[in-house]
């Protein structure tokens, strides 16, 4: 027990000063993509065949970047210009599919739930995260908020083990066929209102699968989505910062 | 007289294809029995159309000779049906349900022929099961090993478990509460990975590798760098060499001790797994500061590595790694010190040295038995040729000896780092990699954090990928768990699952 309770001093107090203090990202993360330039005149739009997950565009002279899409590929050869760099900021859940079409300035992050919905699970969330052919980075991101540095509890939010517990289905993964069915279950096994997120490229889009005729090309083609949360991983804290915005908790 | 003298290839190495025999299938099965009653491995074995015309099947078996730090190859070709060597070599089971699944072809006489990850065959029209050839199957649609008789009954679990895991299907046949046999049954994480690299490797192909099992990114994502560079003749620069042991030991102590965490949590004992769910953390921290990405996305490529660690990095990373390093060596400590954590460890789940060779286990699960397996050990790369001797085994092959495995293993990894960050050689990160030579084959073993990790390639004519076969550890090892439940109460699964931890995305690729 002395043991215990020496360990216990030494290790510290270690819960994050989250949402009141910035975390710190490691200066080669990748966050939100920074645009240099303009597209130089009489590019002929490398961009949309060098991206292996078709998350680049060019509109109007201007790079438009699907988020929901890219993978932030450290090596990313979409701009041969030099166009793109990833920044370090790792604010990047958002409502609407569309939100995750970023050509620059400021980001749509994630608006509050509506009064109602808000009204019922302001305080109290709690989410059935399923995996559907995710690789285990996304889930791994998702479990980690349930440790002490982020301390998820904290924030009224946890996730439970049963869909008949739960307000919000929480999908990791492209959604394999094989799952497929799985997903849709749990979804109705859920008392309404419901919500849905979709964490990661995958459940967005596919991901690194989305070549694959074993997946869905993202969630939100088989059930409403609430919030879309960018990444392959996303940040732990990318996650957090999603779910307290949907509770307009930041 | 025959040579039936296989062509020998060492890890990271290409051979031409014309130099592996085509046996007959008597042949290449006496030669494949004899390898494994002489204690050699299979760590690969896989099916390729043959070239041109009919519908032949070229059939690759890859033994390992951990002795003699290479792997035979040995090949030959097969019909519509063949008969199954699973009968006297249990190691073949998954490989050959996997060929029989992807060909639509039968292995005769397999005591176990059902699908494994519930996809149509790769050749059209073909299935090994009859089913309709113009719908996806189902999955966990088989036949279950049925126990009957009074006071037996069945617990079915999953897909969809309780918690943040990833989905797999668990079938007891209890007795009581005592489990007589479990059956697993896998496939929900089927993204079509091997099948996505034909003709590879394609722009996508890097991230799916890393993406095969996120939590062994690096151990991934190296194997298939090391099968490229083996193809295309590319000598990876020594400082890439560092700097990628450097990842895979990180990635080996965030899981392991993220392990040690869970086993904790499982029983109860909330201080150890705390300190470890943080501790966890701050190893894929340490990844961060290397790559940007917790998990080492983006940090290995072929030729190389794209990140330097320039000598203040190194110094910074290994000043944070002591503060951890002290930090994870108490909450270990508190966990094996305590009585109540011990007993409920110890003698759970155990298996036999026999049942880990006969399965062909690997990794942690393996060494827990007393079988020596470690191919940075047998089969070394770059930095362990000359900086890894301390392999590690445990006698009891239970939860307790899988933990303890773990606890060791951080120690060493500890001392890895240690070393490679204070002799990180000067010099380039990256080297080109031209073209993969045409009609050639080969070969990676990266020791995972949960084991041997195993890439072969194989290219055609025209130099591109015409056969890619991955194996990661889980492949060999979910059948260890499900024998380890036998005769266990099937409260204690959790803790037995746990002290496995195997990966479904990995298996169901
Ligand atoms: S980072 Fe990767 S996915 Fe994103 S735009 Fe670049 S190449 Fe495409
Ligand atoms: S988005 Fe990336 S990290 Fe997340 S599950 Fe998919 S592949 Fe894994």
């Amino acid at each position: 027990m002395l043991q215990i309770i020496r360990e216990r001093w030494r290790q510290g107090f270690r819960t994050g000063e989250f949402p009141k203090e910035e975390p710190l990202m490691p200066p080669r993360f990748r966050g939100l993509p920074l645009f240099k330039q303009e597209c130089p005149p009489g590019c002929d739009r490398v961009c949309e065949t060098l991206c292996p997950s078709s998350a680049c565009k060019q509109v109007d002279g201007r790079m438009v970047l699907d988020l929901g899409r890219c993978l932030f590929c450290a090596d990313c050869p979409a701009c041969p210009h030099g166009g793109i760099t990833f920044g370090n900021n790792y604010r990047l859940g958002a409502r609407q599919r569309q939100d995750l079409l970023y050509s620059g300035g400021e980001y749509p992050l994630a608006q509050p739930l509506e009064p109602a919905r808000l009204k019922l699970f302001g305080r109290s969330f709690k989410l059935r995260q399923v995996s559907a052919g995710g690789c285990n980075g996304c889930e791994a991101d998702c479990n980690v908020l349930g440790t002490l540095v982020f301390d998820l509890g904290r924030f009224g939010i946890q996730f439970v083990a049963s869909p008949r517990h739960a307000d919000g289905l929480l999908l990791t993964g492209p959604v394999t066929e094989n799952m497929r069915s799985a997903v849709l279950d749990t979804y109705e096994a859920m008392p309404a209102p419901k919500i849905v997120i979709a964490v990661g490229a995958c459940g967005i889009n596919g991901g690194p699968f989305s070549h694959s005729s074993e997946v869905s090309q993202g969630l939100d083609s088989l059930l409403p989505v609430d919030l879309y949360v960018p990444g392959c991983p996303p940040h732990p804290y990318t996650i957090l910062d999603g779910l307290l915005r949907l509770l307009d908790r930041r | 007289m025959k040579d039936l003298n296989p062509k020998l290839l060492k890890n990271g190495e290409a051979i031409p294809l014309e130099s592996v025999a085509t046996l007959d299938f008597d042949d290449f099965s006496d030669c494949l029995l004899a390898e494994v009653r002489k204690q050699g491995r299979v760590v690969a074995c896989f099916g390729v159309p043959a070239a041109g015309e009919g519908s032949e099947l070229e059939l690759f078996a890859l033994v390992a000779r951990d002795r003699n730090a290479c792997v035979a190859v040995y090949r030959t070709r097969i019909g519509e049906r063949f008969p199954s060597l699973t009968p006297n070599c249990p190691q073949m089971h998954f490989f050959e349900r996997e060929i029989a699944e992807q060909y639509g072809v039968v292995p005769e006489g397999h005591p176990w022929l059902k699908p494994l990850r519930f996809h149509n065959a790769w050749r059209p029209g073909a299935d090994a099961w009859g089913r309709p050839a113009d719908q996806h199957p189902r999955s966990g649609e088989m036949e279950f090993y049925r126990v009957d008789g009074e006071g037996v009954h069945e617990v079915a679990v999953g897909p969809v478990h309780a918690g943040i895991i990833e989905p797999g299907h668990f079938r007891f046949q209890c007795y009581g509460e005592k489990v007589m046999h479990l059956e697993i049954s896998l496939g929900y994480q089927h993204r079509g990975i091997e099948r996505m690299l034909q003709n590879g490797p394609h722009p996508a192909t890097m991230a799916q590798m890393e993406t095969i099992a996120g939590d062994t990114s690096i151990g991934h994502g190296l194997a298939h760098c090391q099968v490229l560079e083996a193809l295309s003749g590319c000598e990876v620069p020594a400082k890439a060499q560092s700097i990628r042991a450097l990842a895979l030991e990180l990635e080996r102590l965030a899981n392991h001790v993220g392990d040690i965490g869970a086993l904790a949590g499982d029983v109860g004992f909330l201080p150890t797994f705390s300190y470890c769910g943080r501790l966890r953390g701050d190893y894929l921290n340490l990844t961060a500061a290397l790559c940007g990405s917790r998990f080492g996305r983006g940090l290995v490529r072929p030729g190389g590595v794209l990140f330097d660690l320039d000598p203040a990095l190194a110094g910074e990373m290994l000043a944070r790694l002591k503060g951890i390093e002290g930090n994870t060596m108490g909450a270990l400590e508190l966990f094996f010190d305590a009585s109540s954590v011990l007993s409920r460890f110890e003698g759970r789940g155990r298996l036999s040295r026999s049942v880990a060779e006969d399965l062909g286990l690997v990794g942690v699960a393996a060494k827990a038995c007393g079988v020596p397996r470690d191919s940075r050990f047998f089969h070394p790369t770059g930095v362990y040729r000359h900086l890894f001797d301390d392999l590690i085994t445990e006698e009891t092959g239970d939860a307790m000896a899988r933990a303890r495995m773990r606890s060791r293993e951080i120690t060493v990894s500890i001392e890895l780092l240690r070393r490679i960050g204070t002799t990180l050689p000067e010099g380039p990160i990256r080297a080109p990699v031209g073209p993969l030579k045409g009609d050639a084959l080969a070969i990676a073993l990266v020791e995972g954090w949960r084991g041997e990790v195993v890439h072969v390639g194989l290219t055609g004519g025209d130099g591109r990928l015409r056969r890619y076969k991955i194996v990661d550890p889980s492949f060999h090892n979910w059948s260890g768990l499900a024998m380890a439940m036998r005769d266990e109460q099937i409260s204690d699964f959790p803790l037995c699952n746990k002290s496995f931890n195997l990966s479904y995305c990995g298996f169901d690729l």
